[in-house]
């Protein structure tokens, strides 16, 4: 890659498409649950495009679109308005879309992510409002199959489209600004961020261009990305299949390629001659919108903590890595996971460093998010907990916590953890009893000249030689005997 | 006098009185329909089962004096461009043959509300698209006054029902003129409200940002009555107006004296027959005798309405109909070798030509390069007409001219001229692209045939171009002319 990189430069453009979480479609009152629903249950005569259907625009679905924009620091004109963008496909009830065209809801924005470090901005072009399509389902590969089915429990999902700016510069780039995106769509509530069922998806920009050169090369869009290893992999392999197209005296056509992840490599799905014309017009059956100012602000009141300004306080508040502090932002419930185990009295850095170590390589060979443990902050906490008071050793407190990561109640084995590390045996207590009162000579003389604190102290004393084994308890009866009983 | 010859209010007053039943009457439309249905052939669908069912059940509402409202219990028809729950609706288009909306409009659900009668789905231009009727998919329908010759259209199925007695009243749909127009030229009194007046909910769509639906009857008072009952917000259209529906009747005989009446010198086009100019003359002339004042007014850009309606309706229309491609309901050829293939011999079987006609002019002035030249500059003359009309409106109170510059002209004499064709609209086309209302009201025959008076108010102001057309009707006998299917009956 260093050698391309340096005879090309890479140009990336990202559009992401995000499903609203909104109860409802965006013109219709029907559910917007389309995974688990059976097939076109949830429709109506306006998703499915019935003749003599009309749209009516969810207001819910506009102001997450507005949070979004808000969120990546865009500008929210005041007026906008809604465009049918018209093709034709089974999955498209009404033979169009109702999109935004040039009057979208937000524009001008930008998103800051870091890279080895550093922190790269990338410009926002727009982020825009408009409805998912229906599903097919064909009998078979797409090419050979006799006969396909359609579902429209998806068909008026809400979708944003947020567009950015040619700005970034290779696939790491690319996929921290993914990363990042998804984060701050988690954290202000308006999409999962689930890549894998389609609710967050993404298409790239790539081209090339000698370095130093000031036009753009020719752009491939790439779709069919379902992961941030599927994007980084699709974007490194279109750098390299342009640069050796390229390098050899060919000569790129501008095109859209489908990235095949079980087979590695992007397939050429259309080119520029047969691309579409989608004949935008005003949608005739919805009023523009005035935007008000009034109604921004209220939006904008109800925005949460950012990432970027979370990640600012994990940095100087814990005392974390940038780096750490960037992958603990990155989702929302993972930062909070972090938040949470402090809040019990877990150090945030030794918090932090489970979090992102043990946790999360757990975690990730399950394919599984902190939220679906049932390691909850507390039970962390007191681990640490465990570790710090020296009852357990670090060694064994990864074996503890893997017990508990795979029992469906981490509670016993936490529990059993405690129970076991505790000194409790009278030979052994009295092993210890003897070194605090052999090694205090003076608290010894104050308890007997009757300070009863002393004997707290002596008892500290022997927890510290117990590593905090000793239970505190029977330590303080072992000890009162001694020093007052001497033998 | 028959039943099926009376009027919405005077028919009410006997259902009220008890002198007749719902029944009785709908059987007496009925029964005209039988018999001189296969001449106009108005209807495609005539729902018998359905409105004797509903008259038995506005029976109970009259005999219980309980939710009664002016419709209850009278016979209603409705263009086939309106959906009604699991009643075939196919806007005149073989593309629909058989499509049972599972959803009724939601002006034939004020309709029912109140307890009126439906008769069945009348024909019309496919997707409400001509001026004569002649594009229907399944039938052109013949005028009452003159079986060779057309109702116009679009609404033209409802126009001839009303006009022979086939129906007491009727709703229709008018993009450029498919509601007033038919009404001249069969006799009858036909609105177009403002746009968002009326719900376009279950409206199958030609032209978005110009339809609207609008009441076709024997008389103003009729008129008035219809459109009380269809008008108003509706949830589900969100370009559905949110002002509050005056009384029309309540102002409906003020009269028209000190009021100012402007005739639009532009809408005295060329062609007009001198027959129709001389009976709008003599119309305005009448205005003056009532003390009305008249002044004549220039409405500069009507000459470009036309072709500006002709990139606009069609643009729009080119999107509205993409969704007619087989895979979900309607007609579906099923023999196409691919997707692509298969939508293409659908839209090619499905559609009529004028239907294709416009599909390819709206395709064509949306496309990438042409945009600009032709949607973006009809918006801007459609800009320009809105501001001749409120210009016009500041001097005076609504406009007068003629409705159709010819009368019915026979079946066939121009379906080898779509622009002739399309010439008919010329004086009705201005008001459905400067968002006011019109009204034509019946103001004389030639030859036997009915001539139409085109009356004019500002957006929302129904009740000005209803009070004007009820202070003409007051002082005429236009109106009580009847058709020869219509008056032979007596």
């Amino acid at each position: 890659m260093s050698a391309i990189a340096t005879r090309y430069e890479v140009v990336v453009g990202l559009e992401v498409h995000a499903q609203i979480l909104t109860e409802s479609k965006m013109f219709c009152g029907c559910s917007t649950d389309y995974l688990i629903a059976p097939p076109n249950a949830n429709t109506c005569p306006v998703c499915l495009g019935l003749p003599g259907s009309l749209p009516v625009i969810n207001r819910k679905a506009v102001e997450a679109t507005i949070r979004t924009a808000l969120a990546l620091n865009c500008e929210i004109p005041e007026f906008s308005k809604f465009d049918r963008k018209n093709y034709f496909y089974p999955d498209l009830p009404k033979g169009y879309q109702i999109s935004q065209y040039d009057l979208p809801f937000s524009r001008r924005g930008y998103l800051e992510f870091d890279i080895k470090g550093e922190t790269r901005r990338c410009g926002i072009t727009r982020v825009h409002l408009e409805e998912d399509t229906g599903k097919l389902l064909h009998a078979g590969t797409i090419d050979e199959a006799q006969s396909s089915l359609v579902n429209f429990n998806r068909a008026g999902v809400p979708l944003m489209e947020i567009v950015s700016e040619p700005d970034m510069r290779s696939a790491d780039e690319a996929r921290e600004y993914v990363m990042r995106l998804r984060a701050i769509l988690q954290y202000i509530g308006v999409n999962n961020g689930d890549m894998e069922s389609g609710q967050l998806r993404c298409d790239a920009n790539v081209s090339l261009r000698p370095e130093g050169a000031t036009e753009y090369g020719t752009k491939v869009e790439v779709k069919n990305m379902n992961s941030f290893r599927g994007i980084h992999r699709a974007i490194q392999y279109e750098i390299e299949r342009q640069s050796q197209v390229l390098d050899t005296g060919g000569k790129l056509v501008q095109e859209t390629r489908g990235w095949n992840d079980a087979r590695g490599l992007t397939v050429s799905q259309r080119t520029k001659e047969f691309a579409e014309d989608y004949r935008y017009f005003p949608e005739p059956d919805l009023p523009p919108l005035d935007v008000s100012r009034e109604w921004v602000d209220e939006i904008r009141a109800t925005l949460p903590e950012l990432p970027a300004a979370r990640r600012d306080r994990f940095i100087h508040a814990y005392g974390l890595s940038p780096y750490d502090a960037s992958l603990l932002t990155s989702a929302r419930p993972m930062a909070e996971y972090l938040e949470d185990s402090v809040r019990r009295g877990a150090p945030a850095k030794t918090a932090a460093n489970w979090i992102l170590g043990d946790f999360s390589r757990l975690l990730n060979a399950d394919h599984k998010e902190i939220q679906d443990s049932a390691i909850e902050p507390e039970h962390l906490a007191q681990l640490i907990q465990l570790v710090d008071s020296g009852a357990i050793s670090g060694k064994m407190a990864k074996q503890i916590f893997e017990e508990m990561y795979r029992a469906a109640d981490p509670g016993p084995a936490l529990e059993q953890a405690k129970g076991s590390s505790q000194i409790s045996g009278d030979a052994e207590l009295e092993r210890i009893a003897n070194q605090v009162i052999a090694e205090n000579e003076k608290s010894v003389m104050d308890f007997k000249a009757g300070k009863e604190q002393a004997l707290r102290f002596l008892i500290g004393q022997g927890m510290k030689i117990s590593k905090g084994r000793a239970n505190p308890g029977r330590l303080q009866e072992v000890l009162a005997s001694k020093l007052v009983n001497p033998r | 006098m028959r039943l099926f010859q009376r009027t919405i209010h005077d028919l009410h007053q006997m259902l009220v009185d008890r002198e007749i039943s719902s029944a009785e009457l709908t059987e007496s439309v009925l029964a005209q329909i039988e018999a001189v249905g296969e001449k106009t052939r108005a209807y495609l669908l005539v729902t018998r089962d359905l409105a004797l069912r509903q008259a038995k059940a506005a029976d109970e509402r009259l005999k219980r004096k309980r939710d009664v409202a002016p419709l209850t219990g009278i016979p209603i028809a409705l263009k086939d461009v309106l959906c009604v729950k699991d009643v075939t609706s196919t806007a005149g288009s073989k593309i629909l043959k058989g499509f049972l909306p599972p959803y009724s409009a939601t002006v034939v659900e004020r309709l029912e509300a109140d307890g009126a009668v439906f008769l069945g789905k009348t024909n019309c231009d496919e997707f409400a698209m001509g001026s004569s009727n002649e594009n229907s998919g399944y039938w052109p329908v013949h005028n009452p006054w003159a079986l060779d010759r057309v109702p116009g259209g679009s609404s033209g199925g409802s126009a001839a029902a009303v006009a022979s007695g086939e129906a007491i009243a009727a709703l229709g749909s008018d993009t450029g003129g498919s509601i007033r127009q038919p009404a001249a030229l069969t006799g009858i009194v036909g609105m177009k409200p403002t746009y968002g007046r009326v719900s376009r909910y279950g409206l199958i769509a030609f032209a978005s940002s110009l339809d609207q639906i609008g009441p076709m009857t024997r008389d103003v008072v009729d008129c008035a009555v219809l459109l009380q009952a269809v008008a108003g917000h509706d949830r589900r259209d969100s370009t559905s107006s949110q002002r509050p529906v005056p009384d029309y009747l309540a102002t409906l005989r003020n009269g028209v004296k000190g009021m100012k009446l402007g005739v639009p010198k532009e809408y005295f086009v060329a062609g007009m027959e001198p027959a129709v100019e001389q009976s709008i003359r003599d119309a305005i002339g009448l205005f003056e005798q009532q003390g009305a004042s008249i002044e004549e007014v220039s409405l500069p850009h009507s000459d470009v309405a036309l072709p500006a309606y002709y990139i606009i309706a069609p643009a729009e229309a080119s999107s509205n109909l993409a969704r007619y491609d087989g895979t979900r309901y309607g007609f579906q050829a099923g023999s196409g070798r691919n997707l692509i293939d298969e939508y293409m011999q659908t839209r090619e079987e499905g559609f009529g030509a004028e239907v294709k006609r416009r599909i390819m002019l709206g395709t064509y002035a949306l496309s990438a390069g042409y945009y600009d030249a032709y949607y973006l500059q009809a918006q801007k003359v459609r800009t320009l007409i809105i501001e001749d009309f409120k210009r016009a409106f500041t001097r005076v109170d609504a406009l007068l001219g003629a409705t159709s510059p010819t009368v019915a002209f026979p079946l066939g004499a121009k379906t080898q001229d779509p622009v002739a064709m399309y010439l008919n609209d010329i004086i009705t086309i201005p008001a459905n692209l400067g968002n006011v209302c019109g009204v034509s009201v019946p103001c004389g025959l030639v030859d036997g045939l009915p001539i139409g008076l085109q009356i004019i108010a500002p957006g929302f102001r129904e009740e000005v171009a209803l009070r004007v057309a009820y202070a003409f009707e007051a002082a005429t006998e236009f109106h009580k002319a009847q058709s020869p299917l219509l008056g032979a009956a007596a």
